[in-house]
């Protein structure tokens, strides 16, 4: 094709003769001009694939060079200090970093067992036509975007609490050694649990979702021949499709850990924004992520922003971690499905 | 005996258990979306849609959040979804096998669920801090990388789901690859790549996080992308933490416009692939 004085075999094939030379040169610049568009659309293609990785490190290398200056500052105890005071500029991200990790501790503690016993529903009792809408319903959970979740946990969720469930959790435990310390102090509404319990219903959909999927993947003959035993469909659940099915229930609760690690605007509404570490999940707290959306655009001083992007920084290090080891556990277990 | 009901016993709680937690999942939407309604609807009048935000104690509209969330959201995708789409394709159809596609693939993923207001502060320091201002174009900037990994996944997802035998008829008629791919791949994965475009606007329409400091607020009419710009979501978040009632109904409004458009958008993408593989 480069040389249009040869002769194709097709052209003698086909016409049963020479075929015109002007007709040859037409063909071969043709090919040309899609072998360049061919070249072009690929490296353009592979390009765009490097965009993803550029946009990675570029918040990486963004975020350590705005908080370079606070972690320069401070060093390493800017991680454990629980003291941020701008006006003095005295910084420390322990406050923050414990909210966050108790926030999202309560959240799991909540969604996990619920999401894991829809799954159960959706895959073992719910007639067939109702799975699909009752799955999609519990997907558009996750789709009410997070701003919706704080304006209501705010209105509606955090007095209910305050009025009915609060008190009578203060008065429950007010005799128990450890947990009176837990469930202390008068009902502000907003809080760590409360906050807590609203990633539990914003993270109860991703794990539901997965969960349910992987179940579905479990093979029809296992669950047969537990069903054949004699066993009954609690105990086909916990002991069949869970064994099976372990990494990816726990790539898929990581998964929702890592969302709840770093949802903002729904905590930011009910966690109170209090810098202080609390023995109380009742008392007001804060959250990385509600303290940088609190005070982002208020910050004054070069120190006080970098703080705050520092952490941003230690945030995105958390969900990072959380996150490549959901991915890694959920690529082991398509490795194995599909091999 | 008395073995068969323990295990009968425990079996019946077990799956009332999970059919309570379904209620209860399910509970949480009902209420969500009611009260929603309930305080939303009351103020939802023409005004809302055609007049500016007011200053606390008279009466305005949603006007220029709505257009400023409509105006970044487009450039957002008009911006990712090429950006992605392309992405997708090379890692579904040149490199397949490839070292990059996978890491690319893993790196995608937590892009994915990466923190909002993180990527805002990346765009913050990339744009906003260089320029010295906010700007409606720093908010687009940072709502399209939200876009590119939804777009990346699903193209990816899509074209791989693709017959080989429909790449192979096109290669036998002599079509070149790229050919192949925009004329045959895309055609067959269309319906799949549209929902995910769908679902990522769906996703960045509601984001607060990445806009509170780059796009800011703006509380009068304007399309200057260089200038701060107001944006739904925003609005809704200053509007509900004020103290003032006409404001706080208003975000009630804004947040029942904003529910509804992003549900009918994750329902509507939903149809369209739910048609496909049905």
């Amino acid at each position: 094709m480069d040389d249009p004085r040869r002769n194709p075999v097709a052209d003698v094939a086909l016409q049963g003769g020479m075929v015109a030379r002007g007709a040859r040169v037409k063909r071969a610049k043709v090919l040309r001009k899609l072998q360049v568009s061919d070249i072009t659309y690929r490296w353009m293609t592979r390009a765009a694939a490097i965009v993803v990785l550029v946009i990675l490190s570029g918040i990486i290398l963004s975020l350590i060079r705005g908080s370079w200056l606070a972690l320069s500052n401070y060093g390493f105890t800017f991680l454990v200090d629980d003291t941020w005071n701008p006006v003095t500029e005295k910084f420390g991200a322990a406050a923050a970093i414990y909210g966050t990790v108790v926030t999202s501790i309560i959240a799991m503690l909540i969604a996990v067992p619920v999401g894991l016993l829809i799954a159960v529903f959706l895959t073992e009792l719910c007639p067939m036509w109702l799975r699909r809408p009752i799955g999609i319903a519990i997907e558009l959970l996750a789709g009410i975007p997070s701003i919706i979740y704080g304006i209501w946990g705010l209105f509606v969720f955090a007095p209910f609490l305050q009025q009915y469930v609060q008190p009578v959790l203060i008065d429950t435990f007010d005799s128990v050694p450890w947990l009176s310390t837990l469930f202390a102090g008068p009902p502000y509404g907003i809080g760590t649990l409360t906050a807590g319990l609203i990633l539990a219903i914003m993270v109860l959909p991703f794990v539901t979702s997965i969960s349910r999927d992987v179940f579905e993947a479990v093979p029809p003959v296992l669950k047969e021949a537990a069903y054949g035993l004699g066993a009954t469909t609690w105990e086909v659940s916990r002991y069949v499709v869970l064994p099976y099915t372990r990494i990816g229930v726990i790539g898929g609760i990581m998964l929702g850990l890592g969302r709840a690690l770093g949802e903002t605007m729904a905590v930011t509404f009910v966690i109170g924004n209090a810098h202080r570490i609390s023995g109380s999940i009742l008392a007001p707290g804060t959250t990385i992520s509600a303290t940088i959306a609190n005070e982002f655009t208020e910050a004054v001083g070069d120190l006080y922003t970098s703080s705050l992007i520092a952490l941003g920084l230690i945030l995105f290090f958390i969900t990072f971690i959380v996150l490549a080891a959901a991915r890694l556990m959920l690529m082991r277990l398509n490795a194995r499905v599909g091999g | 005996m008395a073995l068969y009901d323990t295990r009968r016993r425990r079996n019946n709680i077990a799956m009332g258990l999970s059919v309570g937690a379904t209620v209860f999942g399910l509970a949480w939407l009902v209420l969500i979306l009611a009260v929603l309604l309930w305080k939303g609807f009351s103020g939802l009048s023409l005004a809302v849609f055609t007049q500016m935000t007011p200053p606390p104690g008279s009466d305005g509209g949603l006007l220029n959040p709505i257009m400023g969330s409509l105006l970044m959201t487009a450039i957002a995708v008009a911006i990712g979804t090429p950006l992605g789409i392309l992405a997708g394709t090379y890692m579904a159809e040149y490199g397949r096998y490839d070292k990059l596609t996978i890491v690319v693939r893993f790196i995608n993923d937590i892009l994915l669920s990466a923190p909002s207001i993180v990527i805002g502060l990346f765009i913050y320091e990339i744009m906003v801090a260089k320029m010295g201002h906010f700007s409606g174009w720093a908010g687009a900037v940072a709502l399209a990388v939200i876009v590119v990994p939804v777009v990346v996944r699903t193209t990816e997802d899509m074209l791989i789901l693709v017959p080989d035998t429909l790449r192979e008829a096109a290669a036998s008629i002599g079509l070149p690859r790229s050919l192949m791919i925009r004329r045959v791949a895309y055609r067959a994965a269309r319906a799949g790549m549209v929902t995910g475009v769908l679902l990522a606007v769906a996703r960045i329409s509601g984001e607060t996080a990445p806009l509170l400091f780059t796009a800011l607020n703006n509380q009068f009419w304007s399309l200057n992308l260089n200038a701060p710009v107001a944006s739904l979501p925003v609005v809704i978040f200053q509007f509900a933490l004020s103290p003032y009632e006409d404001w706080q109904r208003l975000a009630w409004t804004g947040a029942l416009i904003i529910t509804f458009a992003v549900l009918a958008l994750s329902i509507t993408a939903r149809a369209l692939t739910g048609r496909k593989s049905a």
